[in-house]
């Protein structure tokens, strides 16, 4: 007898067996006997292989080929093409199955996908409590450029070519405010960074803090070296705990290792830093009652008679700029103006952070160029709006400071002229997603609230005229307006921005005329017809089931806190109007679409009439010239109060 | 600590960047818990504990753990981020005590990344 020159491993584990193991045996023998092969090839039987969902299973040695799915059919033909042709049977080999790995690559998420991290490009990567992290990652690496290679107004140069902007909001040119604080002689200059960041919906200022505090206090001092000064402070609100004790956390480290204090890295420059906590007042985040606070004054802006940087803190020059702005200077210092500006727009250099919040998918911090569509924002980095069903709205930019921006303007870029044009600002970059579920009168509102509490009470238009819009705009919301309000509130908005000495007051109105602007119908609804088509102003909405549309799967009936639906199940319900509270928690349960929003008065007629209304009021939703009055009479309903004049 | 010169800045970066970019001979794996509020507020430092009491548990030292700040993707915290040496960082969100520990467990002690629980894989590095 020959020498065996193959092996047939076949498995004979119990799941093999019943797969059929037995018969291919046979048939294997009987087959390597017809041809002649038997005493060359031997046939071993194995136990359990463990890959008994593809059985019966055989390996082929030496020739390491694995055969699956084995049947009595395929056996002559694969000891034909193998062992006597000598080439594997590729019909019944194992292929491993292509692995297809589920994690999508970086390049691939929208999220990441259209994001530049230049502010933030140390975010999530270095552990802020530690020097050694930050300078891994090029840290203090600009500052020895700026103190060994460049003169102060080499700097200077650099910034104002960078075409950087005040990224707290108004976007001020920031190598012009270096180069004035550079120019103006004192025996004692400042460096402030304005990290009292208040707008509700905003937190840019608070991660870049919290991410990578050195790259503020490297790019603080490099602004020291740039104005020749050598005193700095940070301004933070006392409601970042986090940020403060991270921020205190490496200003002590850099004492420890000479990066701040006398002769830093050996140069001879000198430069101190301390924080100093805010209240937490809106209108400190203003630059001249920021510099008050500082002074241990009340928090009040004064007349900006000269700028900040001929005289700001304590009457000395002094530079502010924004938390994000110093973020951005070791950048520009290591890589140079040009590369700076190859980012974003021409009159808008570089990057800006956004926190993306509201109705979207992603909510989070994102850094774009200024370049960037909104579009791109909401839709690609955002994921779009959250909610099945719901259609975007509008996007609220820049906080109460700020505008909203319908659909139509979404293209519009996030530069700091675009955005000025369709009436918002960039502002320190809260972005607020909203969809169709938001009555912009009560947004409106909301931020009327907050800047009429936020005012300093300085300036009489501010403090009185903030709290009459927003009196008027409670009027409105709850069904007492008048027909002359829309007018009262644009002219109000006029004599405030054009009367109020700080930001806080010129700006207060922004979102009443932005809302306004792109939603006057709105209001004219609320007015007119005392109808919130959201059902957001519960004093003007009726909630009514469409009996067509309705399942009766009795979800709103268990949300409904006051128990105003009734309906058997798998039948259409109706609502209670005498039970209803009106907090449209039906509306938001429903998976059918079938709660319909009615105008205020629709609440007095009877049940066929309401069916009646709602069905000539489904024809003109949202219509302008809309005949509630002779579809109330013809109803025999009492029509709409309006106005009083 | 002494006061540092330029010279020590670039010492500084050789000599850490070996640690801070997994090398040869330094340690195998990176795990970094994204500890912002957002992360905190989410559970974060329920992973943290658990990673470390994995790695207590396991007994090993070429593992380090490191607390960062938020990731940029609120929405989806906590995060975590696992880098093994030689190959592109896995990007882990919605986390809990449990899922810490399988990805530990698979990923860090295997070096199989946990696919279900994963959101993203590669470097976001723009410089």
């Amino acid at each position: 007898m020959g020498a065996i020159r193959t092996n047939l491993m076949l498995c004979t584990g119990t799941g093999c067996v019943s797969s059929g193991s037995r018969k291919v045996t046979a048939a294997l023998h009987e087959e390597l006997k017809k041809r002649g092969l038997d005493k060359e090839i031997e046939i071993v039987l194995t136990g359990c292989n463990g890959y008994c969902a593809e059985g019966p299973v055989m390996a082929v040695y030496p020739d390491e080929v694995f055969y699956q799915k084995l049947n009595v059919e395929e056996i002559p033909k694969l000891v034909e093409e193998h062992f006597l042709k000598g080439r594997p049977y590729e019909k019944l080999m194992f292929t491993e199955p292509q692995k297809k790995s589920t994690i999508p690559l970086l390049k691939d998420i929208p999220f990441f996908k259209y994001q530049v991290s230049l502010v933030l490009r140390n975010k999530g990567m270095i552990n802020p409590e530690k020097l050694e992290d930050y300078i891994t990652r090029d840290g203090y690496q600009a500052l020895a450029k700026a103190l060994t290679e460049m003169s102060p107004e080499d700097i200077v140069k650099v910034v104002s070519d960078s075409g950087l902007r005040g990224r707290g909001g108004a976007g001020f040119p920031t190598g012009k405010k270096w180069e004035l604080g550079l120019k103006i002689k004192s025996d004692l200059k400042f460096v402030v960074c304005n990290g009292d960041e208040g707008d509700p919906g905003a937190f840019m200022d608070r991660s870049v803090m919290e991410a990578d505090p050195h790259a503020v206090i490297e790019g603080m001092i490099i602004c020291g070296a740039a104005t020749q000064s050598h005193k700095g402070y940070i301004y933070v609100r006392a409601e970042y705990p986090l940020a403060v004790k991270r921020l205190q956390i490496a200003i002590d480290l850099c004492y420890d290792a000479g990066l701040l204090g006398k002769n830093i890295l050996d140069t001879g420059f000198d430069f101190d830093l301390e924080i100093y906590q805010g209240a937490g007042a809106f209108v400190c985040g203003e630059a001249t009652a920021l510099m008050r606070s500082i002074e241990g004054k009340r928090g009040m802006p004064r007349p900006k008679l000269w700028r900040s940087a001929v005289k700001g803190l304590w009457d000395k020059p002094t530079v502010l700029n924004n938390v994000e702005t110093f973020a951005n200077i070791p950048q520009i210092i290591l890589n140079g103006a040009d590369w700076y500006k190859s980012f974003g727009t021409e009159e808008s250099a570089g990057t800006k952070v956004f926190a993306l919040t509201g109705a979207i998918h992603n909510v989070g911090l994102v850094e774009v160029p200024m370049d960037t569509t909104l579009r791109r924002i909401i839709y690609d980095i955002g994921g779009g709006i959250k909610k099945k069903g719901r259609k975007f709205k509008a996007v609220q930019l820049g906080g109460p400071s700020g505008g909203c921006i319908p659909e139509e303007y979404l293209d519009t870029r996030v530069s700091y002229e675009d955005i000025k044009k369709s009436g918002a600002i960039v502002g320190s970059g809260g972005m607020v997603v909203m969809d169709d579920s938001n009555c912009m009168v009560n947004i409106a509102k909301f931020f009327l609230e907050f800047t009429a509490d936020e005012s300093c009470g300085k300036c009489v238009p501010c403090r009185v005229g903030t709290k009459v819009m927003y009196d008027m705009l409670t009027d409105i919301s709850e069904g007492r307006g008048k027909d002359c309000d829309i007018e009262t509130l644009e002219d109000l908005s006029h004599d405030i921005i054009e009367s109020s000495l700080c930001g806080l007051g010129q700006s207060a109105p922004t979102p009443v005329l932005s809302t306004l602007r792109y939603f006057r119908h709105e209001y004219e609804m609320h007015i007119h017809e005392k109808w919130c088509q959201t059902g957001v102003c519960r004093d003007l909405c009726t909630f009514y089931i469409d009996a067509t549309l309705c399942k009766g799967c009795g979800a709103c009936m268990r949300a409904c806190p006051s128990k105003a639906i009734a309906g058997e199940k798998k039948k259409p319900h109706a609502i209670v109007q005498c039970l209803c509270v009106h907090c449209r928690t039906c509306w938001d349960t429903c998976n059918f679409n079938s709660i319909k929003i009615l105008p205020v008065y629709a609440r007095n007629v009877g049940d066929a009439e309401i069916e009646k209304l709602a069905g000539a009021l489904a024809g003109n939703q949202f219509g302008l010239n809309f005949p509630a009055a002779e579809i109330a009479e013809h109803l025999k309903v009492s029509p709409p109060l309006t106005g009083g004049d | 600590m002494n006061k540092f010169s330029i010279e020590d800045l670039k010492k500084i970066k050789e000599n850490y960047s070996a640690v801070f970019n997994l090398k040869e001979g330094g340690y195998r794996a990176k795990v970094i818990v994204h500890m912002g509020p957002c992360g905190v507020a989410a559970g974060a430092n329920k992973v943290l504990k658990a990673m470390v009491d994995e790695i207590l548990k396991a007994n090993i030292t070429d593992v380090i753990v490191k607390r960062s700040s938020c990731g940029g993707l609120c929405a989806r915290e906590p995060l975590a981020t696992v880098e093994l040496i030689n190959q592109p960082p896995v990007r882990y969100c919605k986390l809990n005590d449990r899922k810490a520990r399988e990805i530990f467990r698979e990923h860090v002690l295997r070096g199989n990344p946990v696919e279900k629980y994963a959101l993203v894989v590669g470097c976001e590095t723009t410089c």
